[in-house]
């Protein structure tokens, strides 16, 4: 309705909507420089160099979990499974560590995870379910699967490996949590990845008309089964890295981050019906929605009223983002 | 009489398993009689509704996540309502808790339709919403419900004029569960909004372009599965006896129980007959192996192989069709 009756010149909310389409991050960025700032007015004094720190530790997980959202669902797809494939590497880890060494039973967690986003891959790929049903009964099987796996581990007890915990807690220069050595080189692999290499742009071609992808002569099969095991893998690694900085493995360790996973790739820009999104905004979306959990924590909402307005949240924001970007 | 059988041959396949699981459990089993089956009624019922609303999203081309948590708000308002009205007015009480499941489902179908969000993201985030409604509601499981309801949905059948051995094999929750799909179900099957839902389930865009209000079709078949879901959220506050704030595990039961009865997730096409065997089949399945001594753990993988194997084996006939 607005641009038929706009005049000539485009407006001023058009020239705006222009920018954000062309550079969809920097509402992102306004978003959170604006909830960080109503922290401080709230809380003075609590923007400081050791709260970014600690922030940006609790993101990470996140962001590298929004990855394999972001990633599959650039083709159209979601993977509900990745939490439960975290926690799954998670657990495997942390109980194998005491019988096989650390780095054996990181490899020996990394082996599961990367067998479940097989499995997705071929449901998803070949036999062509859909990938929300497909990664639902996966991490349904999954989760009996490691409850099966605790019966037998009950006695080994639990280790976390010291460079895990090296990489979860601790900090080597000032502040800044030693996760990012983990995150940034993995960013940056995962950015480049999206925009430079065949197969980011196979991911981008796929979401966005599969049809065409297939006629012009990708096998697609083969795509989808690359692109679900990269999820698992990462989701696998995001275990490891979860169990150090949380310190406790547990049947349901990851669990948790499943939905915010899916909210900070939404926020962050990512179209669930696939062709469109970056990995940046799901880094920026992370970050909202863990200075978020501060803030409602901080204001000692009780857990209903927080439920209530994390879900008003991540609707308004994707709702405004829909109609600055989707003008058409 | 063979067109019948050919609609409904997947409905009828379902429920020849459903009869051999039946009978194997009376086989494990062989003290296994009308309090079996009644138990096994009325456990499958909060299964039952939700699996009957995400079918009726699910064939106008949605999905509900959010369905186990608006199960949570209407048991909850349920057990509080029941509570403070008392045993007499009980049936004041389901009246606003239906029409609370109704308003619910029509505030997710309204959301999808107006912020034009994909509906996998705005169920998911009304998943938390009425989660958090929940928790506002009732902080802890509490609350209490009318006995006389809760006699309605346990016990065997008993007619007025018929030996009682006739008819009390039959559960009472089954009946209850067939007579209020068949209350709600029957009247609109052949109304033009039904076939409205269909309609935008299978081609959205041909749908708008013979005059389907597809919006308007899209609140009401969310407002339905709301009310099948508050409906749900009634048999489990009747079952247990209070309310439970915190959702239990029916989002992924229900939408195991769509799939293997033969809706297709892509909307457009399935009955509710197929689902509702379908979750009769599940918890069979799962009485069977309990009663066999397997871990339920167990269980729970054989129950998400079958899920994953039905739509697997699904998608490959499909793709064979198309060829």
């Amino acid at each position: 309705m607005a641009t038929a009756t706009a005049p000539a010149t485009p407006s001023s909310l058009q020239r705006l909507g222009r920018i954000v389409q062309d550079n969809p991050i920097i509402p992102l960025i306004i978003l959170l420089c604006a909830l960080v700032g109503l922290l401080q007015i709230l809380q003075p004094g609590i923007f400081n160099e050791r709260w970014v720190g600690n922030t940006v530790r609790f993101a990470i997980p996140l962001a590298m979990l929004a990855a394999c959202q972001t990633l599959t669902m650039l083709t159209g797809g979601i993977d509900l499974s990745a939490a439960v494939i975290a926690t799954i590497s998670a657990f495997v880890v942390s109980t194998m560590t005491p019988l096989i060494g650390p780095y054996p039973a990181m490899v020996v967690a990394l082996i599961a995870a990367v067998l479940m986003g097989i499995i997705n891959g071929f449901g998803i790929g070949i036999c062509r379910v859909h990938p929300l049903i497909m990664t639902l009964g996966t991490s349904l099987i999954g989760t009996g699967c490691l409850q099966v796996y605790q019966r037998y581990v009950i006695n080994t007890g639990s280790v976390i490996p010291e460079v895990l915990e090296w990489l979860g807690t601790q900090r080597l220069i000032g502040q800044v949590p030693n996760a990012l050595f983990l995150f940034i080189p993995f960013a940056a692999l995962i950015l480049w990845g999206l925009r430079r290499t065949g197969f980011g742009r196979l991911l981008y071609a796929l979401g966005a008309n599969e049809k065409a992808t297939r006629l012009s002569g990708v096998r697609s099969w083969q795509v989808l089964i690359a692109l679900y095991v990269l999820s698992g893998l990462i989701a696998g690694i995001t275990g490891l890295l979860y169990v150090g900085i949380i310190r406790a493995p547990s049947l349901s360790l990851a669990n948790g981050l499943m939905l915010p996973s899916v909210a900070a790739a939404v926020i962050g820009g990512t179209s669930i019906f696939g062709g469109r999104g970056f990995y940046s905004g799901t880094i920026v979306g992370a970050l909202i929605l863990t200075v978020l959990n501060t803030l409602l924590t901080l204001l000692q909402i009780p857990e209903g009223a927080r439920g209530i307005l994390f879900g008003a949240i991540i609707l308004i924001v994707t709702a405004v983002y829909v109609r600055i970007t989707d003008q058409s | 009489m063979t067109a019948t059988l050919a609609r409904h041959g997947w409905a009828l396949g379902l429920l020849a398993v459903l009869v051999i699981l039946l009978v194997s459990t009376r086989i494990i089993q062989p003290n296994f009689g009308a309090s079996g089956l009644d138990s096994l009624a009325r456990a499958a019922l909060p299964f039952a509704f939700a699996t009957v609303g995400m079918a009726i999203v699910v064939i106008a081309g949605g999905i509900d996540l959010s369905i186990a948590s608006i199960m949570a708000v209407a048991g909850v308002i349920a057990a509080v309502l029941m509570q403070q009205m008392g045993d007499a007015n009980a049936g004041w009480a389901v009246l606003i808790v239906l029409l609370a499941g109704v308003g619910m489902g029509a505030i997710n179908g309204a959301l999808i339709v107006i912020t034009r969000v994909p509906d996998i993201v705005v169920t998911l985030a009304m998943l938390f919403v009425w989660e958090g409604v929940a928790l506002l509601i009732l902080n802890a499981p509490g609350g209490a419900s009318a006995q006389w309801m809760r006699a309605l949905v346990a016990g065997g059948v008993t007619l007025p004029g018929v030996p009682i051995e006739w008819t009390s094999w039959l559960p009472n929750a089954f009946i209850v569960l067939v007579a209020i799909v068949l209350i709600i179900w029957l009247p609109l099957r052949r109304t033009k909004l039904v076939l409205s839902i269909y309609a935008i389930g299978s081609d959205q865009h041909a749908a708008f372009r013979s005059g389907v209000p597809v919006g308007l079709t899209r609140i009401a078949a969310y407002g339905l599965a709301g009310l099948f879901a508050a409906l749900g959220g009634l048999a489990i506050t009747l079952s247990t006896g209070i309310g439970e704030p915190i959702p239990g595990p029916y989002l992924l039961a229900s939408v195991a129980a769509v799939v293997l009865g033969g809706v297709a997730l892509t909307g457009g096409r399935g009955g509710l007959l197929g689902p509702i065997i379908a979750v009769f089949i599940l918890r069979t399945l799962r009485l069977d192996l309990t009663l066999l001594s397997v871990d339920p753990n167990v269980t729970t993988i054989i129950e998400g192989a079958i899920m994953v194997a039905v739509v697997m084996v699904g998608g490959i006939l499909a793709m064979r069709g198309r060829h």
